[in-house]
């Protein structure tokens, strides 16, 4: 996955001074062994019904009994998402659906675990938490005939409640969000808290994190307009894809002098457009009263205070560490990229090697999409290479191709293979002498460049590494070339 | 009824000493259900062929020097609202007819693990809804002691088949009195314990803040033999309390010496002049046992049945959405989901069931909760504080179970609030979540048994337990 | 029996009201079951208006009886159901599933 700030900018502009509102809810499946209110496995695709239990089935006579690690897990996610955790109760949320086993969700709902959270986006943008609540998830259908997998025209559907009673925690952000990209940014970082903290796999492909986004526009300073809530939104490309689309929609729909419905909508990614899925009427009563079954969950000051002093480093501190360590931004692509791969840390090894910090980043970057936390090189290899290419003993190309040595061979002392291939930088004089050899050589390239056609200097650079047999450093070939024209 | 082998402690006692075998007991047992189950219709299904193997195992076991448990060998009937693995439990309703739970409610194992020989599922108002036993979808249950009557309820079936020696004991289930009053109705003692101190797992729900299980027995002390064995904390309810289970076996003898009895001041109305004669006499016996009358008042009495009507059916709106034909029980197929929902429970359910799930549902819906459901939860709150002040001055309360005897099949089937009227005294108990029982004692009018009732405070049992052991040996 | 005659209490149930909440039940009642279920539920909700004379505005709401907090369970996995025995018991089994009539996405 792509991280969010490195992506080139989608932020659509709306036209005529509209601006997008858009809230995110998402919901996110934690990673414990069983479910939330009973002892089934919470396992992803196992046999239909096979993890079923009589709470599970909403069997007559079931009682629900709290899982106390779904309760530690939520509580790790507010308290990295800046949440205040309180004393919460439980409520039933009554609805008749084939998936609802009881025909009613226990899920929170006026006081939930976690309230009053934020988040930080690139740019210090703050996107608030209303809340992240407890609640379990639904069954699957299955649906057949008709059109093939629609509900919309099947003729029947199945049912596994495999899916039924695993813990979520439904976050529900503040309408702060003010583009697609901000909100992918908030997708993204979501997702890599989740992982960071341990409470979810967080795997959109297989719905363990889900995102339902509201959206409506406004004229700037305007009061907020009607939402649409945008459901079936299942990677992050499709958050912004959705987003722009449906903001789109809500003012072509009101500059033609229309008004918007309160409803929800299905996101057709193949056909890259919303549709209605059903429009918000009095009929959604859901007769909400306090879940008898259950009791009061007051997790009290110590526990919190101890899951919150078991917290790992959270990625924003993480990313602004590494940056400062490297000199990168901490908005760039590649402490992003590095801190969600989790080789901070193996950065900062190398860098207590000896190595070069700015140089350990592009190479673990480059070295290790595919090593996880932990690349099993030796960390003061890579510091050797950082040096060698730091004090121009082998160019970035030489330097690359060592790096590769030693990652196929799980480690390598840089200066031997540099030896051993017979690499080494030359020096700036020498350089000067190809530059002026290959501007005698090609006086008609030298002249266009002098013009100003950049592409002219290609055929001499090209020229001159050769000549070089490649140990010249193209980026210091292409400095003297740039100061010769003046 | 030969008086032989009836009681629980008799039984159990006589198959130790080798006076008879839970074989014979058992034998005793079916010959009477042979002899008047089709007049009575105490059950649902009557379980002869697994009893059978069952007590045949214990003789055994017996023979052979093994341990089997305090209540080795005693033939025990299960409201037929709880979950008997295997075996048909239906609720008395259309919805569970032949369903079969894959799993077993806590107190049935808890039973089964005491050595009990469960004989069958007993009757009662379908869900538990009503107060006579009418309400079943598969016939009404007569009261033992006059068949043209009725056995009261909703445990009808479980307080007949005690009464007519169908069984030793048996369990109901109390939501609003329907253990207390049809006790009261067959002339048994039955126990409403204390909300939390047996395990709901199991238990098919009506109202979840309400219900709790309880025995039916011929003796004080075969209830607190019973409550020994089902009582006490249970991991898979969460409103389960957790502390261990007093022994109750072992107060009985007592007395009252010193207690304090209270007295309501302001007697409600509707209560059979005969009702109110035995609660005076019983008042009388306790007084000579050396206990003091304390008269209090519970100004928030007559509200109750306000609060208990919108609770009750509020959380059993909830609890019965589940029977929707998906996953077990009845269907009714139909073009399209909701058409099957709608057509299922609208087949599925009795009259009295759909008129508490619609009086539930508006309970609790937008733009009505705060009128009803809210205001109802606060009248609950009025009551608990009224017990507390009570119980500040007496250690238990006493009143008569039900304002009236048993009464005949049909005489109030047609007026569903006179049917209410009925649990005016049983249901602040459950409203406070606080323990009672109904002891015999003696008979009112057309020489019908009257009970009367023990409220204690919650955890109060060896107190009510101490009384009510008083009342059976005055009565 | 009679209502309170304090004018903040409790609104009136009409047939309109009776069909609604009968949906929102999913029980199909007939004419005659609406009829008869809004005469009940009208002279039930009368009786219910007795409370409306009681200032509850000071009452803390009860819920359940005891003010029981924090019971868990660990997180262990126990076995569960045997999937055949379930299923017996189902209306319309199919392919390991609950077979249901199409829903034409009321919920999802």
């Amino acid at each position: 996955m792509s991280n969010a700030s490195s992506a080139p900018s989608h932020a659509t502009v709306l036209p005529n001074g509209w601006e997008m509102v858009i809230g995110l809810e998402v919901h996110v499946e934690l990673d414990t062994k069983t479910k939330l209110f009973s002892a089934s496995p919470n396992h992803f695709g196992d046999e239909p019904n096979t993890n079923i239990d009589p709470v599970t089935l909403g069997l007559p006579g079931a009682l629900p009994v709290i899982n106390r690690r779904a309760v530690e897990l939520a509580i790790r996610l507010g308290l990295a998402l800046n949440c205040t955790v309180q004393a919460s109760t439980f409520h039933r949320k009554n609805y008749f659906y084939q998936d609802l086993a009881k025909a009613y969700q226990i899920t929170q709902y006026d006081q939930p675990i976690n309230i009053d959270g934020y988040m930080m986006l690139p740019g210090d943008v703050r996107i608030g938490i209303e809340r992240a609540h407890l609640e379990e998830d639904t069954g699957k259908s299955t649906h057949f005939g008709g059109t093939s997998g629609r509900i919309h025209g099947s003729d029947y559907s199945l049912v596994d409640f495999n899916r039924a009673g695993v813990p979520l925690v439904e976050i529900v952000s503040r309408p702060d969000i003010r583009n697609a990209d901000q909100a992918r940014q908030y997708v993204s970082e979501l997702r890599s808290i989740l992982l960071a903290v341990g409470a979810s796999d967080a795997k959109m492909e297989e719905g363990s994190m889900r995102c339902d986004v509201n959206v409506s526009v406004r004229k700037a300073d305007e009061p907020f307009g009607t939402r649409c809530e945008i459901k079936n939104v299942n990677s992050i490309r499709a958050v912004g894809k959705a987003i722009d689309y449906e903001a789109r929609r809500q003012v072509d729909v009101l500059e033609s002098g229309g008004t918007i419905r309160q409803e929800t909508r299905h996101w057709d990614d193949s056909e890259g457009r919303t549709h209605t899925l059903r429009v918000k009427e009095d009929a959604d009563d859901y007769r909400y009263f306090l879940e008898p079954d259950l009791v009061l969950l007051d997790p009290g000051t110590e526990w919190v205070e101890s899951i919150r002093a078991s917290l790992p480093m959270l990625p924003a501190a993480r990313r602004a560490r590494l940056a400062q360590l490297t000199g990168a931004d901490k908005e760039s692509e590649a402490v992003y990229v590095i801190v969600e791969r989790g080789q901070d840390d193996f950065v900062q090894l190398v860098a207590d090697a000896g190595g070069e910090p700015a140089r350990a980043l592009v190479y673990v970057q480059q070295a290790f999409a595919e090593a996880g936390a932990n690349p099993s090189v030796p960390a003061k290899d890579l510091a050797a290479l950082t040096l060698l290419e730091r004090d121009a003993k082998v160019t970035a190309t030489q330097a690359k191709t060592i790096l590769a040595e030693i990652v196929a061979n799980g480690g390598g002392d840089a200066v031997a293979i540099a030896a051993a291939k017979g690499f080494e930088a030359l020096d700036t004089s020498a350089v000067e002498a190809m530059v002026d050899a290959a501007i005698a050589a090609q006086p008609d390239a030298w002249a266009k460049y002098c013009a100003g056609e950049e592409k002219a200097m290609g055929a001499m650079v090209g020229a001159i590494m050769k000549s070089s047999q490649g140990k010249a450093d193209g980026k210091v070939v292409t400095a003297i070339l740039q100061a010769k024209r003046g | 009824m030969e008086s032989e082998f009836v009681s629980v402690v008799n039984i159990v006692d006589s198959i130790r000493a080798g006076k008879t075998t839970a074989s014979a007991v058992l034998e005793q047992h079916l010959a009477r259900i042979d002899k008047r189950e089709t007049e009575i219709h105490a059950f649902n299904h009557i379980m002869s062929e697994s009893a059978r193997a069952n007590a045949a195992s214990i003789d055994a076991d017996l023979k052979a020097g093994k341990e089997r448990g305090p209540l080795a060998g005693v033939p025990i009937a299960l409201k037929d609202n709880m979950c008997t693995r295997g075996v048909p439990t239906t609720c008395s309703s259309k919805i569970l007819e032949g369903w079969k739970p894959p799993y077993d409610a806590t107190v049935v194992t808890r039973l089964q693990q005491a050595g009990a020989v469960i004989v069958g599922k007993t009757n009662l108002d379908e869900f538990a809804m009503g107060s006579s036993t009418e309400n079943s979808a598969f016939g009404t249950t007569r009261n033992p002691l006059d068949t043209s009557r009725v056995p009261g309820g909703s445990s009808g079936g479980s307080a007949a088949a005690v009464a007519a020696g169908f069984a030793a004991a048996s369990l109901g289930s109390d939501t609003g009195g329907s253990i207390r009053q049809p006790a009261a109705l067959c002339g048994v003692v039955g126990v409403k314990p204390t909300y939390g101190m047996v395990s709901r797992q199991g238990l098919v729900a009506f109202a979840s803040s309400l219900d709790q299980i309880g025995p039916f027995t011929h003796t004080v002390a075969d209830a607190a033999l019973m409550m020994e064995v089902i009582g006490g904390h249970d991991p898979l309810d969460s409103t389960s309390l957790d502390q261990p289970m007093a022994s109750l076996t072992a107060v009985l003898g007592q007395g009252v010496k010193g207690m304090r009895i209270g007295r309501l001041a302001d007697m409600p109305d509707g209560c059979e002049p005969e009702v109110l004669a035995r609660l005076d006499a019983a008042f009388v016996a306790l007084q000579a046992a050396g206990a003091t009358i304390v008269d209090i008042a519970l100004p928030s009495l007559s509200y109750c049945l306000t609060a208990y009507y919108l609770v009750a059916p509020a959380e059993a709106s909830s609890n019965l959405a589940r029977y929707d034909g998906v996953r077990y029980g009845l269907r009714v197929e139909s073009a399209d989901l909701i058409s099957m929902y709608g057509a299922t429970r609208a087949a599925g359910f009795g009259a009295e069931v759909k008129r508490r799930i619609m009086l539930g549902t508006y309970a609790l819906s937008a733009g009505y909760y705060d009128a009803y459901y809210g205001k109802a939860l606060k009248v609950r709150r009025l009551i608990a504080n009224d017990f507390a002040v009570a119980y500040q001055s007496c250690d238990v309360i006493l009143t008569p179970t039900s304002p009236t005897v048993a009464f005949p099949i049909g005489e109030k089937t047609s007026d569903p609030l006179t049917m209410y009227l009925c649990d005016i005294f049983t249901i602040p108990t459950n409203l406070a979540g606080h323990a009672a029982m109904s002891v015999p004692f003696g008979t009112g009018a057309h020489s019908m048994p009257v009970g009367v009732q023990i409220l204690a405070p919650a955890l109060g049992e060896p107190t009510m337990f101490r009384v009510a052991a008083e009342l059976e040996r005055a009565s | 029996m009679s209502p309170s005659s304090d004018a903040k209490t409790t609104p009136k149930i009409t047939a309109q009201v009776v069909a609604k909440v009968a949906h929102l039940a999913r029980l199909d009642l007939t004419e005659a079951e609406l009829a008869l279920m809004t005469t009940q539920l009208t002279g039930m909700l009368d009786h219910f208006g007795d409370i409306d004379k009681l200032d509850l505005s000071a009452v803390t709401p009860m819920a359940q009886p005891f003010p029981i907090k924090n019971v868990y369970r660990e997180d262990v996995v126990v076995p569960g159901l045997d999937r055949q025995e379930v299923l017996d018991n189902a209306p319309a089994p199919q392919d390991g599933r609950f077979r249901v009539p199409p829903s034409n996405g009321s919920e999802s």
